[in-house]
């Protein structure tokens, strides 16, 4: 397909690279904040509602700031993180996943945690008395009664992450190969003279990963209920 | 000992003290809705933690509030048959079956498959999904489910109370088999006199959060005063009987008790198979004479063991007839016209339709 250019090229895979790693790796986390959130009450219950939340709600540009701060080389994060480990998430892909990753945060929570709310713990009462330990009770039983939830948290993390730019630019930049999304490639391609063609095309490809991803959640959800409701 | 209970529990303005002890293969938990009884077999299956007691399930401690111990309901490997069969929606028959299965270790894997699912008669069930099932066949595959975790004892929680009559007839055969020849005893949870009547060895009455009594079924159905809210029409006697004979021409079978004989509509069942009858006071009539001349079949002679002191209009007198033991209501006015005091020989009529339906150890087509 030769109607990109190769730059564009670039841009669109890094941005399916960031947005799956953005998503996968918020997956866990995300499903135990979810748990804690519905399920707990402990010391601090608030103050972590308020911290998964506040990217909803923070200007984009804030957000990337503090992680700029955070976990820049010299943040106090990032600075034990390049000592310690050798990581560096500053002006990387690795970190404009880790900003898409908390962008999407709440999306993700949101969406898991409603499904658990519906979840009916009576059936869960009866799987302890069938001699099931909690853990194989939340794996057996109430992960797959929220797998639709934790599916259409997915794709918001997805789709959040593909459209990421304000936290996204501030905090990794906008090199073109290491951290250009397809945003920040538009971006770029509305401020240069002539292009308006690459703009477009980009906009096109956004529009169609969306729907794809929306059509393959819509279909998994399907296949889920189904077997429920067989 | 099967069941050994002693405890208190508060939640919120409900207090429950129950305290018994239970041998039975089927001891049933009795009493109006509000009384404590899902308290009590939620306290027994571990998903309430009682505010100060003792449970112990043969011989096995499973809560001490002195001792600190309280075996998680995982742990406790209690069955339990909700009211709502609770299925998992996402697994199909057969693996709602098997689910206990996974955490059973291997050695103590007794249950046969095969065995519970026929007994149940769900083998034509096994692929499909629980959202399919009507609602008798629900809670067969919950006790079904519920005995394949090879439980130490199995509580059913008023199991068929979302069910119709007719679902219900489907299903009490299946409870008598597991009580007469499974290997689990069970608790159930009932305020129905007729399927106590009909299912329990052993019955715990609950009142108001109070154990007001505890003993064998047969002894417990004899006296109405135990029964408050249901009244005294509930009251009778339970007697094992054995069918003796059939006799067509008139449609009617004679069963064989301790007491005497006593002749019933036709039941479908053999020779020699054994029901159980049960015998209200309010269908008892007291007579000194042998009637002669009367239409009712049932006559048993007996002497009078005991006449309950009472102030209010009726009594209830007890007859030993052979070693069964009967129950009658008859008017304080009666017992002094009559002179009845304990020792006193006298004829007991039976209405024939005293034959309660569902109190009848199978299914039998009307009463005479």
């Amino acid at each position: 397909m030769d109607w990109l250019s190769p730059e564009e090229w670039t841009a669109v895979r890094l941005s399916l690279k960031v947005a799956l790693v953005a998503m996968t790796a918020s997956l866990l986390p995300g499903i135990a904040v979810a748990y804690a959130l519905e399920r707990g009450r402990f010391w601090g219950w608030q103050v972590l509602d308020v911290l998964v939340h506040l990217p909803l709600v923070l200007p984009p540009v804030v957000v990337g700031y503090a992680l700029l701060l955070g976990f820049g080389r010299r943040g106090p994060i990032g600075s034990v993180l390049a000592e310690q480990f050798g990581i560096v998430l500053s002006f990387r892909w690795t970190g404009a996943a880790l900003a898409c990753a908390i962008m999407g945060f709440p999306l993700l929570v949101r969406a898991i945690r409603l499904s658990l709310e519906t979840v009916d713990r009576k059936l869960e009462d009866a799987a302890g008395t069938l001699g099931a330990h909690p853990a194989w009770v939340f794996l057996f039983v109430t992960l797959p009664l929220i797998l639709p939830g934790i599916i259409a948290g997915m794709v918001l993390s997805f789709a959040k992450a593909m459209g990421e730019f304000g936290a996204t630019i501030t905090f990794v930049s906008n090199i073109p190969g290491e951290t250009q999304t397809i945003p920040s490639a538009i971006y770029t391609f509305t401020q240069v003279p002539g292009g308006e063609g690459g703009a477009l095309r980009l906009t096109l490809v956004s529009v169609a990963i969306s729907i794809a991803a929306l059509w393959i959640s819509e279909w998994m959800a399907r296949r889920v209920r189904r077997r429920f409701l067989a | 000992m099967i069941i050994d209970v002693d405890l208190h529990h508060e939640q919120g303005d409900f207090r429950l003290d129950a305290r018994f002890r239970s041998e039975g293969r089927l001891t049933a938990l009795f009493g109006p809705s509000g009384s404590g009884k899902t308290t009590l077999v939620n306290i027994i299956g571990g998903l309430i933690r009682p505010s100060a007691g003792r449970v112990c399930v043969k011989g096995r401690v499973l809560v001490d509030t002195q001792q600190g111990i309280f075996v998680p309901r995982h742990r406790r490997r209690i069955g339990y048959v909700f009211q709502e069969a609770r299925l998992f929606p996402h697994l199909n028959v057969r693996r709602n079956l098997l689910f206990g299965r996974w955490f059973t270790p291997r050695r103590e894997q007794i249950a046969d498959f095969d065995a519970i699912v026929g007994l149940l008669g769900i083998g034509h069930l096994l692929s499909r999904w629980p959202s399919t099932l009507s609602g008798g066949e629900r809670q067969r595959v919950a006790i079904g489910r519920a005995l394949l975790s090879d439980p130490h004892l199995l509580l059913l929680d008023e199991p068929l109370a979302s069910l119709d009559e007719d679902r219900k007839a489907e299903i009490y055969p299946y409870i008598e088999r597991l009580r007469d020849e499974g290997n689990v005893p069970m608790v159930l949870v009932s305020h129905s006199v007729p399927e106590i009547a009909r299912l329990a060895t052993f019955i715990v009455v609950l009142n108001d959060g109070q154990v007001t009594a505890f003993g064998s079924a047969s002894d417990i159905l004899k006296h109405a005063r135990l029964f408050p809210r249901t009244g005294p029409a509930e009251t009778g006697a339970l007697v094992e009987a054995r069918v003796l004979r059939h006799e067509e021409a008139y449609g009617l079978t004679v069963l064989q008790a301790a007491a005497g004989t006593l002749t019933v509509s036709r039941l479908d069942l053999p020779v020699g198979a054994s029901v159980r009858v049960r015998l209200r006071a309010r269908d008892i009539i007291l007579s000194l004479d042998p009637p002669e001349r009367l239409s009712a079949l049932n006559v048993l002679a007996g002497v009078i063991s005991a006449i309950e002191e009472s102030f209010g209009a009726s009594v209830d007198v007890t007859l030993d007839c052979g070693g069964d033991s009967l129950v009658a209501s008859v008017t304080r006015k009666s017992v002094e016209r009559l002179g009845l005091k304990p020792g006193l020989p006298v004829h007991a009529l039976i209405k024939s339709i005293a034959f309660d339906r569902e109190a009848l150890g199978s299914a039998m087509p009307g009463n005479m």
